[in-house]
């Protein structure tokens, strides 16, 4: 588990192609031993970030810096790095065997060949590839599940302190993913090895991830635990990209640091600011739809915040039940409920029925840009 | 509905015909002007050569019998040897201009304008052209003799030399464009693995790049060598009446000596050691396509 002791650390880097920076002075600092992620959409900039630990960019001139192990490494070729590295694409070696395949990188190294035979062993089985029946296969003979593991075999045999893994489930299929997303996890606790993950899945960075970086526009939008980024988005981005959100906004109507109302167009509620708040300042904020309940107008709990409409679409996932309602005040809003099981027969909500969607001010996120 | 709709949904319902529709005349044309005339130089390869030309009917092997004297078997080994250094040269000349061309970038397509700009003219131009290099009085003597690192010109032209160069400079195109593609479609990914796995700039060219680009070299070799065997026209414009090769054997046979039967003996030879080249190149493919 993560110690502590950072292993990774960018500075400050940026990173350009022509006039377009791809990667906008992002400074991480990453744990020894802990399963880190770098979560964002395409063109984000997590992948150029993982390139650049890996050595195969260089930070600007002027660009910041990339540590490892407390050493500046932006001079050093990938393999001076100590690091190992897992494809999207697999990039397996076409021409050789998997056999081979593992053992490319011991080889480089001058390896013993009685040695290298009984490490590439170990480390087929450590991905759970049994060597007597794929160690003679070509890759092409391969399912993608299995190649993949193999280029994980490649990587772990030279036992490195960090293993860079780019999208590496993204061409699995869902049962597999899942399957992998676990088994990953649990090498990166029994190995010890630090992981750094780039994904564009969110579920996948939460299921695994003990620290998530979210990024948009090549800037780290929020860091923390999965927890974290779930519970508390700092931003629109976050909130929208990863899980779902209703968004509220409206103007402070007087100055307060405990309850404080905010007038919306056609609708008002209460928020709990942790920082103090100027009257008339513009407040945004997301609210996760299982944060909000559905009742009776008029039976809303005392303390609550309470916002009338009809409901417009109710949406059967199964676990949970989307209740979609269009407010009087012109938007609408997602409310999802737990399926309890006998109670939900028949389902209370039915389409056009008069409710009123309501959470507790405590359970809205402030967002801090307005996007 | 139009009869030529009513077409249309006739072949879209049966593939077969499609297929034989689009095959048919390719192979009504590769019948006709291959096949057939093949056909009858192998009959004409095993007749008697008649007293003025042209053959006589009667059966025998006395023509391919007479390739194997000493003097052909020269000819022969003389052919193959050429071809097969014209071979190894373009292989090392062209293979690292493909090497560049395929990692050029947005100057890719303007190299390869200028590979295949030698194909827009003529053959026979070409090779006149290095004569026009290669004579004594040429530019390539003229520039030594200007420099004053001979005071005597070379004798460039007509010899096995000058006949390899004709050659080289005649194929490396079809030695260059078949590599260029092998290297071109290699995952750069593959590269990235190589050397974060720890392979320096030499270990990534030995133990993937040029594995990889194997089945464009096979190519390439055997589109360059091929050809090779079979000239004529090099060998008689830059090597002379002394540099012949079974290419000029098999044309004088036809036009000059007026031996038809002895020069479609021959010429089926030489088709033999084209056909041990390709079975052997399809083997080597069968090894390529694993790789894919």
């Amino acid at each position: 588990m993560a110690t502590g002791r950072p292993v990774v650390e960018l500075d400050a880097v940026t990173k350009s192609f022509g006039a377009a920076k791809a990667v906008d002075r992002v400074s991480l600092a990453i744990r020894e031993g802990e399963f880190f992620s770098l979560l964002g959409p395409s063109g984000c900039g997590k992948t150029t970030t993982l390139r650049l630990i890996a050595g195969f960019e260089t930070p600007d001139a002027g660009g910041g810096e990339v540590r490892i192990g407390g050493v500046r490494v932006n001079e050093k070729r990938p393999y001076d790095r100590g690091v190992g590295m897992v494809f999207q694409s697999y990039a397996l070696f076409p021409h050789l065997d998997v056999r081979r395949n593992v053992a490319f990188g011991l080889q480089q190294r001058g390896t013993a060949r009685a040695d290298m035979a009984h490490r590439v062993d170990r480390a087929l089985e450590l991905v759970r590839l049994d060597p007597g029946t794929y160690a003679d296969r070509m890759p092409a003979a391969l399912s993608g599940g299995q190649r993949q593991r193999v280029a994980l075999a490649r990587a772990l045999v030279l036992e490195p302190k960090i293993l860079l893994l780019d999208e590496p489930l993204g061409a699995l299929d869902l049962k597999l993913r899942k399957e992998m997303q676990l088994e990953l996890k649990a090498l990166n606790r029994s190995l010890g090895i630090t992981f750094i993950y780039v994904t564009h899945d969110q579920e996948e960075a939460l299921t695994m991830s003990d620290r998530i970086a979210v990024m948009d526009l090549a800037r780290v939008a929020q860091l923390g635990t999965p927890a974290d980024v779930y519970e508390n988005p700092r931003t629109g981005f976050v909130a929208s990209f990863i899980g779902e959100s209703n968004f509220l906004e409206g103007r402070a109507a007087g100055p307060g640091d405990g309850w404080v109302d905010v007038a919306g167009a056609g609708f008002g509620f209460q928020v709990r600011p942790e920082q103090p708040v100027a009257a008339g300042q513009v407040i945004r904020i997301a609210v996760r739809p299982e944060w909000m309940d559905l009742f009776p107008v008029g039976a809303v709990p005392p303390g609550e915040n309470a916002l009338p409409g009809a409901v417009d679409e109710v949406i059967y996932l199964g676990e949970t039940i989307h209740v979609i309602v269009a407010l009087d005040a012109g938007i609408k809003v997602t409310v999802a409920l737990r399926n309890e099981g006998q109670l939900i027969k028949p389902l209370p909500w039915t389409r056009g029925a008069r409710v009123a969607a309501a959470w507790l001010p405590e359970d809205a996120q402030i967002l801090e840009d307005d996007r | 509905m139009t009869r030529r709709r009513r077409l249309l949904a006739w072949f879209a319902r049966r593939p077969g015909a499609t297929a034989a529709a689009m095959l048919g005349p390719g192979l009504a044309w590769l019948l006709l002007f291959f096949l057939v005339p093949i056909g009858l130089m192998l009959v004409y390869s095993t007749m008697r050569r008649g007293t003025y030309g042209g053959f006589v009917p009667g059966f025998t092997l006395e023509h391919y019998r007479r390739f194997f004297d000493p003097l052909y078997l020269d000819i022969l080994r003389r052919t193959v040897v050429w071809s097969l250094a014209c071979t190894v040269a373009c292989l090392v000349v062209g293979y690292p201009v493909a090497y560049v061309i395929a990692r050029a970038g947005r100057w890719r397509q303007l190299l390869l304008f200028l590979v295949v700009l030698p194909f827009w003219t003529s053959f026979l131009v070409r090779t006149f052209a290095m004569i026009f290099l290669l004579r004594d009085s040429g530019l390539v003597n003229g520039i030594l003799l200007a420099l004053g690192l001979i005071d005597q010109p070379l004798a460039l032209l007509y010899t096995p030399l000058a006949v390899t160069l004709g050659l080289v400079y005649g194929f490396l195109p079809l030695m260059i464009l078949p590599i260029y593609a092998s290297l071109e479609k290699l995952d750069h990914s593959l590269l990235e693995a190589a050397e974060v796995l720890g392979a320096r700039p030499r270990a990534r060219f030995f133990q993937v790049i040029f594995p990889l680009s194997l089945p464009g070299v096979a190519a390439g070799c055997l589109l360059t060598f091929i050809p090779a065997l079979g000239s004529f026209l090099t060998s008689d414009l830059l090597g002379g009446a002394k540099q012949v090769m079974i290419g000029n054997l098999i044309q004088n046979q036809f036009t000059v000596a007026r031996n038809w039967p002895f020069g479609s003996a021959a010429a089926f030879v030489v088709m033999g050691l084209v056909l041990v080249a390709v079975l052997g190149y399809l083997r080597r493919r069968d090894v390529g396509e694993l790789v894919r």
